[in-house]
């Protein structure tokens, strides 16, 4: 059996243990964490805004979107936002989403990724097939770097889960940054103050 | 066609070589700018290095772990000890679940293993959905580059291609246009396929999850759309624990590309409701590579390309030029271990100028294990004859102090009085080098002079005065 080939094999072939090292995480000292996170955020082609409660999110969201009709929004105080249907048991039902306003459990400073487990949003695809993307989540849920945030993360708890950073996008051609490649074309984050 | 006559084939065109070698070098900078931002970078490096370094000595048992949680999580685990075994139990998954037709998100191993011909060969449909995979499917090529697949051509040359395969208005090479174009392509793909295979680029051996790094979103518009989701890995992807993802994800996508992050950092766990998923871990030569205690560290590759994106010789000489699924210098030290007849002459493509070891998240020593190849290929009889013979003769020349200073005479003459006996197309030297304006003197003859002198300056070196000297 392969399995046991390729293990015998290594065993024979490892070196000797090597500790793992002393030191494997590190602090990062940002003044102002939602300054940071919007800073990164606009550099890697997303838009942060930061308002003060849920009412002034879902008037940004109105105004903003007003053009999309197929609209999704499962944050909690936002579901009137929603205006079709999700109870689908099929992900392809999803393909006509034009928005999907989801919430972020927090999100990390130093790069403006958002941590999304699938318990909220319930379809894992949803982030990347809707052809625009809102994020709600509170600047009190932000931290400093990727070592926060896998301290905070119990990653083997969720079937699924993703850190989205900015809408998607390549550059595949000739090194030439095009927003909108196969996920979302524009990503919002909305930053909340209080709650 | 070994690597040196590929190169030469493309720097043909002196204006495409330039375009080349500056689309890379701007990843380069980029890169640069990314890592400045982060003042832990080098404690980075290192941790990440001795990470790796732990893995590798313990990796059996990281993987009998990763494999017991996997399954665990209701994944079902295969283990293919070579290319031909993996690209069978591709089959197999398929054809148990009555699939003719797949996508696939950007995976190195799949093409080291050569997965499309042999799924053509057996009637299955693979569509590669990273945009630049795409392309150089679409014109029939291997990606020249491990992160940018084809920044080998030219944004008309993808144009023509649109305009042939999906139906682009001729002419037309607005990136955007043509991204789009790519996007309506494969959207009704992703739609429409049962069954999607993604790469790994890292797997937790505490947790049985693994982790795949996109900015397109294509893993993702494949994996969770499809009934069947296959991830395929070579054994040396497994980390032990979640948090040193946290090391990993920062150092990625700065040293790729110069983001701070990939725009999709994806963990699956456990396959969703309905779905099956599974996971091939591959060997394919990577066990014999962990007995070589000189080039083992060569697994420690994350693949981030930043390698490549610094070499002198990979941008002027372009990915096909090494003949080899992974390109540039980490790929040169990956390809002999494979099939060393094959790929003897890739250790050779390269200055040893240490900027790949410089750049390498992981603190790879490519160039020290690029030299050391080039040793053993000597010796095991891999290297051209003429390089050896060459060899032979410089060795006795230097070994020989009279026979030294009588060639250096007579090659300073002959150069001086008959360029054309060296520059000439026949010494593979002068090919691709300016031959150096001759001394008129050795040092040897320059020291005796000076001596005969009283030691204090000659004719062809200005005396140094007593204030320089003394450095007032």
């Amino acid at each position: 059996m392969s399995r046991d080939r390729i293990l015998a094999a290594i065993r024979e072939n490892k070196p000797a243990l090597r500790p793992l090292p002393e030191k494997s995480t590190f602090e990062s000292n940002f003044p102002d964490l939602t300054e940071t996170f919007s800073e990164v955020l606009k550099f890697v082609g997303g838009t942060p805004v930061v308002v003060p409660d849920l009412a002034e999110a879902e008037t940004y969201i109105r105004k903003t979107y007003s053009d999309l009709p197929n609209v999704i929004s499962l944050v909690p105080g936002l579901e009137s936002l929603t205006t079709m249907r999700y109870d689908v048991v099929d992900p392809h039902d999803l393909a006509s989403v034009d928005l999907a306003v989801i919430p972020g459990e927090f999100g990390v400073a130093e790069n403006s990724a958002i941590w999304i487990p699938e318990e909220s949003v319930g379809h894992r695809v949803l982030p990347f097939i809707c052809q625009h993307l809102v994020m709600v989540v509170r600047t009190a849920d932000l931290v400093e770097n990727m070592h926060r945030a896998y301290e905070r993360l119990s990653v083997g708890a969720s079937g699924f889960g993703v850190f989205i950073a900015g809408p998607s996008k390549t550059a595949d051609i000739e090194q030439s940054l095009v927003i909108g490649a196969h996920g979302a074309r524009s990503l919002s984050v909305i930053l909340l103050e209080n709650s | 066609m070994n690597h040196s006559q590929a190169a030469e084939q493309f720097t043909r065109d002196y204006d495409r070589t330039t375009w080349h070698d500056k689309s890379l070098w701007f990843v380069r900078e980029k890169r640069d700018r990314a890592v400045f931002q982060v003042p832990e970078w080098e404690a980075l490096r290192e941790a990440a290095s001795q990470i790796k370094h732990n893995v590798l000595s313990n990796l059996d048992e990281y993987l009998v772990q990763f494999e017991e949680k996997a399954k665990a999580n209701g994944v079902t685990v295969h283990w293919a000890a070579d290319a031909k075994e993996h690209n069978a139990l591709v089959l197999q998954i398929l054809r148990e679940n009555g699939v003719s037709q797949m996508v696939k998100s950007k995976s190195m191993l799949t093409e080291e293993c050569h997965l499309n011909d042999f799924m053509l060969q057996h009637g299955i449909e693979v569509i590669d959905t990273d945009l630049g995979e795409r392309v150089v499917q679409l014109a029939e090529e291997p990606p020249s580059h491990i992160v940018m697949p084809c920044i080998h051509k030219k944004k008309e040359e993808i144009g023509e291609l649109f305009h042939e395969h999906l139906g682009t208005e001729k002419g037309a090479s607005d990136p955007q246009y043509l991204a789009e174009a790519a996007r309506q392509h494969l959207r009704e793909k992703f739609l429409t396929r049962r069954a999607a295979l993604t790469g790994v680029n890292f797997a937790i051996s505490e947790t049985g999850g693994f982790v795949v790094c996109t900015n397109e979103g294509n893993a993702d518009m494949g994996a969770h759309l499809a009934d069947v989701h296959i991830a395929s890995m070579g054994i040396e992807k497994v980390i032990p624990k979640a948090a040193h993802l946290g090391v990993f994800l920062r150092l990625l996508a700065r040293s790729a590309t110069g983001q701070p992050v990939t725009t999709y950092s994806s963990h699956f766990h456990r396959p969703r409701t309905g779905q099956t998923m599974h996971i091939i871990i591959v060997d394919n030569g990577r066990t014999t590579q962990l007995g070589r205690p000189d080039f083992r560290n060569s697994l420690k590759c994350i693949r981030c390309g930043a390698c490549m994106n610094t070499c002198p010789v990979y941008r002027r000489s372009g990915g096909h030029s090494y003949h080899n699924a992974v390109a540039g210098p980490i790929g040169s030290i990956l390809a002999p271990n494979l099939d060393m007849r094959k790929n003897a002459d890739l250790p050779f493509a390269s200055t040893l100028c240490g900027s790949c070891s410089n750049v390498c998240p992981v603190k790879i020593d490519i160039h020290d294990q690029l030299y050391k190849w080039r040793q053993i290929l000597a010796e095991e009889g891999y290297v051209d004859s003429t390089k050896k013979q060459g060899m032979k003769v410089m060795a006795s020349v230097l070994s020989n102090p009279k026979l030294f200073r009588f060639s250096g005479k007579a090659g300073r003459t002959m150069m001086r009085l008959l360029p054309f006996t060296v520059s000439n197309p026949l010494n593979p030297w002068y090919r691709g080098r300016e031959m150096p304006e001759p001394p008129k003197e050795s040092f040897r003859e320059w020291y005796l002079h000076r001596e005969a002198a009283g030691g204090n300056g000659t004719p062809n070196r200005p005396a140094v005065s007593e204030e320089t000297r003394l450095g007032v």
